[in-house]
């Protein structure tokens, strides 16, 4: 009897191994890494924006993140997706979800990219203007590669939470791996063997991820006292 | 060369400079001492306009700045005045991320658009010159504060400037590793290179200056050959100033 459960249980699991991969590759992982490219994009464009001389502009970055600090990841992705088509304006799941998470990571990760170009000292900003430099291309070539340094573990720890929190996108009918399990368990009636076989996914991704961002903070690394 | 008029600056309402008027002559060296506070530094920033005077007129080689309109530089009005100057800071500043060669070259290559190749051979001169010709490819972390120096004023020099400014630039080292230093921009001085020095090294300003400006309270209370200022100068403030820096 016991012989059988276990049988039923690995066949379950070696069945739906593959699906729950399949839906990790083809959503879980294109999910996280497009909303993090463009919410990267949009943190460091809100960030200049916070240090920014120009009041307007402060004021509307500083809106920004208010409104997506302030509310849950959850309730921003259902307004998108069940509440807009009330205004008319109809999303498909997946860009729904994108511009959600991107919306998310955007505000997070501004206020990362704001603290580490904060971080380098004003003496780097004055040696480049000594030697010619304008505001911008000292920017460009002295501060930023410094402040991505400084900003390389608080970004891949919002990465790594960014992987996971794309099980959300399953609440707006996404089938990402998340949703893929929910499935699946609702016909095989074994919940707990194969949540933690997709929580298995989740940490394969992340461990190959965080592999990766060690690699990249090494790459930055010259030029550190260590 | 450098000529400065009646120029004024002020932080609030603390005025640091109070009507400087000076006059560099190309090839000389100038150093300025002075007690803290007393407005040197911020004369020295406002010469490659790190600071922007309220009032006054600073002019360099054949640009000329008046500070009394109300409309604010232009970024290509300050940009084109500064590329005249190269600065030694008092903590170097050198860039982190990039070795002692690319630090000497990032200027050249990045603001003056020199070929790759020209500025490199042009900053291994430079370091050979500052005695740092085996430590190019070291990034400024793996120096000592007084190679990081030199690394520095190798850097300045970089934009071929018409004028180097130098803020403090031994006061963050090592007594030992001051010498080095000096050494180096006493070469500079006599290969007559114009300069405006920054300093509490009487010694410097005795035997390398051509002129020495002593500063109190943002204006200029002494000047000329060091003979005049060091030698029987009866200026109370001067006096009380020397005898706190060189000890009675």
């Amino acid at each position: 009897m016991a012989d059988d459960r276990l049988h039923r249980i690995m066949g379950i699991l070696s069945d739906s191994f593959f699906p729950l991969l399949k839906a990790g590759l083809y959503f879980t992982i294109p999910l996280t890494l497009i909303s993090f490219a463009l919410g990267i994009i949009l943190a460091f464009l809100t960030a200049l924006a916070r240090l920014s001389s120009i009041k307007q502009l402060n004021a509307i970055a500083r809106f920004y993140l208010w409104i997506f600090r302030g509310t849950p990841l959850l309730v921003q992705l259902f307004i998108l997706f069940y509440g807009f088509p009330s205004m008319g304006i109809t999303l498909n799941p997946f860009p729904a979800a994108v511009i959600g998470f991107t919306l998310n990571v955007g505000a997070y990760s501004s206020e990362i990219i704001r603290a580490a170009i904060q971080s380098i000292p004003k003496g780097q900003w004055e040696a480049a203007f000594s030697i010619g430099m304008t505001k911008s291309k000292a920017m460009r070539r002295i501060i930023l590669p410094q402040a991505i340094r400084v900003s390389l573990p608080p970004l891949g720890n919002s990465f790594i939470s960014l992987v996971k929190d794309t099980s959300l996108a399953a609440t707006i009918t996404v089938t990402e791996m998340f949703q893929k399990g929910q499935q699946i368990a609702s016909v095989t009636y074994e919940p707990l063997w194969l949540y933690i076989e997709v929580a298995f996914i989740y940490l394969i991704f992340c461990t190959f991820l965080s592999n990766l961002q060690s690699k990249l903070e090494r790459r930055y690394e010259k030029g550190v006292a260590r | 060369m450098i000529s400065v008029e009646k120029v004024s600056k002020r932080f609030g309402e603390v005025e640091v400079l109070r009507g400087i008027d000076l006059s560099i002559v190309k090839g000389k060296t100038a150093v300025i001492i002075g007690p803290s506070g007393s407005g040197k530094t911020t004369f020295l920033r406002c010469l490659n306009l790190l600071e922007t005077p309220e009032s006054g007129r600073i002019t360099l080689g054949d640009k000329s700045i008046d500070f009394s309109g109300k409309t604010k530089l232009s970024s290509s009005t300050i940009t084109s005045f500064r590329q005249q100057t190269g600065m030694v800071f008092q903590n170097y500043n050198l860039f982190p991320h990039l070795t002692a060669i690319e630090n000497v070259m990032e200027g050249q290559v990045h603001v003056l658009k020199r070929e790759k190749i020209a500025a490199r051979e042009k900053a291994l001169t430079l370091l050979d010159r500052v005695g740092l010709r085996d430590k190019a490819n070291m990034y400024p972390h793996q120096l000592s504060g007084g190679q990081q120096q030199r690394v520095g004023i190798a850097r300045a020099m970089g934009l071929d400037p018409a004028v180097l400014l130098f803020d403090e630039p031994t006061s963050a080292l090592d007594p030992e590793l001051v010498g080095e230093v000096l050494k180096v921009m006493k070469d500079l001085a006599e290969e007559g290179m114009t300069m405006v020095v920054v300093t509490h090294e009487m010694s410097f300003a005795k035997n390398v200056a051509d002129h020495v400006i002593f500063m109190d309270q943002g204006v200029i209370v002494e000047k000329g050959t060091p003979e005049e200022v060091f030698t029987n100068n009866e200026n109370p403030r001067l006096v009380q100033f020397l005898n706190k820096v060189i000890g009675r």
